[in-house]
């Protein structure tokens, strides 16, 4: 009991300070707007400019905001805005609405049967509780490279919707990221909807990661088409291997015409790897991370093709 | 920045809460409607101790401002069960020792509780997956997980016996 006391002691001088309000986040103030429909969330970004940002599931944006490394005087929800929700499957292409949540991809069934690497992929994406409010739109807009679903989004070869004061326009995944958190996306326009063709090539997303909730040390999705045991068409696309998403066309032309042996897809990694350009941070130095990054893009081909 | 009123369903009864727009919500629900079970861990989004259940949803209350829960119906460990009326899932955490020290018990609890809503019939998989985002230093997750499975067999007991 009296070692455990003196354990005690700091835990419970923090837990003073908590209550004192010393070692309790807070972020910056800000006014709080929940318009019911896009044109009420444009007008008031319009209004205020960069003091102005939308919030989906917050589960980036808050923990950035506790910090203070965000402030954003006005915070517009989107929670009300229906329009922005919802998944449809029709003609050949999926559409997302932005503010779907990784929780409703997961359990979609038409999203299952039209792109199951979507549910691999959003499966992996930080906890429960986080898919419970993250949303597809906020991952692929925040251009954070750590997110899961822009390089799948590249891999998918899928358009984001922008709507913005000057109205609507479409951004292909694969030209959308500039650098980390910068992106095409204009201070005034919202990302509203993702969208992208039917697929039933073979599919994969590998992620590896240090425990459940963390980013992608390294993480791969890849989709291969078959036919008369040969590849006819493969896209391979990395996460957090850069400061952007990164799709390599070199290792889907490595792949194309082969049966996905030994020697193409040695060729499809090596490729691949020419393409990433990953930095040491608390996951690992970069040679670690580019060992790693070889391993999870030869299981996410080996996959794929396993599932052609 | 000034006060606003937040109006919240919470555990059944309806609530008016004068707050700013920056308080977190789990600092709302243990200050100002005195609902301590929830817990403040690491106040991070990672530990899970802060969960509560938000519109039929798992929710990590340090991570949410309590005005985007304006209009929300909000389930806390309090609205679960009482000390007279335990859950069965607060039961079989008493019964199989599914806690040591008790911090993240609450968090576990809430979160067992809408996965067994989704998913009453788990395997020990699924729970380990389902509770992935509550953090446990004590027990080693052995103990909570034989909980979960124990009240999820007497809930599917129960509900055959009422059939």
């Amino acid at each position: 009991m009296f070692a455990l006391a003196l354990i005690e002691l700091p835990l419970l001088y923090s837990e003073v300070y908590r209550r004192q309000g010393g070692h309790r986040m807070i972020t910056s103030a800000f006014e709080y707007h929940r318009p019911s429909d896009l044109a009420g969330a444009l007008s008031v970004l319009e209004e205020h400019g960069d003091d102005a940002r939308v919030i989906a599931g917050g589960h980036s944006l808050i923990p950035m905001m506790k910090l203070r490394m965000a402030d954003v005087p006005h915070l517009i929800d989107l929670q009300d805005i229906a329009d922005l929700k919802g998944i449809t499957v029709e003609v050949g292409t999926v559409t997302i609405g932005a503010m779907t949540t990784q929780h409703d991809l997961i359990n979609n069934k038409a999203l299952l049967a039209a792109a199951p690497i979507i549910h691999e992929a959003a499966l992996q994406i930080a906890d429960p509780q986080v898919r419970y409010m993250g949303t597809i739109g906020g991952n692929v807009a925040n251009g954070d490279p750590g997110n899961d679903m822009p390089g799948l989004m590249q891999c998918l070869d899928a358009t984001f919707t922008l709507v913005g004061p000057d109205g609507t326009r479409s951004v292909k995944a694969r030209e959308f990221y500039e650098a980390a958190y910068m992106t095409e996306r204009e201070d005034g326009e919202i990302l509203t909807q993702i969208s992208f063709p039917v697929t039933n090539s073979g599919f994969a997303y590998e992620k590896q990661k240090r425990k459940i909730g963390d980013y992608a040390t390294a993480a791969c999705a890849v989709l291969i088409a078959k036919e008369d045991g040969k590849v006819t068409s493969a896209s391979v696309a990395m996460t957090n291997l850069s400061d952007v998403p990164v799709l390599s066309e070199a290792a889907g032309a490595a792949l194309v015409g082969t049966s996905c042996d030994a020697i193409a897809m040695k060729a499809a990694v090596a490729a691949a790897l020419q393409d990433i350009d990953p930095t040491e941070d608390n996951r690992g130095p970069v040679e670690f991370k580019i060992h790693v990054a070889g391993i999870i893009i030869s299981r996410a081909i080996a996959r794929a093709w396993s599932r052609a | 920045m000034t006060n606003q009123i937040i109006k919240m369903t919470v555990n059944g009864e309806k609530k008016e809460i004068l707050a700013e727009p920056r308080e977190l919500l789990i600092y709302v629900l243990r200050e100002k409607l005195g609902l301590t079970g929830a817990h403040v861990g690491c106040e991070t989004s990672h530990c899970g101790a802060c969960t509560v259940e938000i519109n039929g949803k798992s929710v990590k209350s340090c991570t949410m401002f309590a005005v985007q829960a304006e209009g929300a119906e909000i389930t806390t460990i309090e609205g679960l069960g009482s000390p007279d009326n335990l859950h069965v899932l607060q039961a079989n955490f008493k019964e199989h020792h599914g806690l040591q020290c008790g911090y993240c018990t609450p968090g576990m609890i809430t979160r067992a509780h809408r996965l067994l809503q989704e998913n009453p019939n788990p395997t020990e998989e699924d729970v380990r997956f389902g509770i992935s985002g509550n953090i446990c230093r004590c027990t080693g997750y052995q103990n909570i997980v034989k909980s979960i499975l124990s009240a999820a067999a007497e809930l599917n007991a129960a509900k055959e016996a009422a059939q």
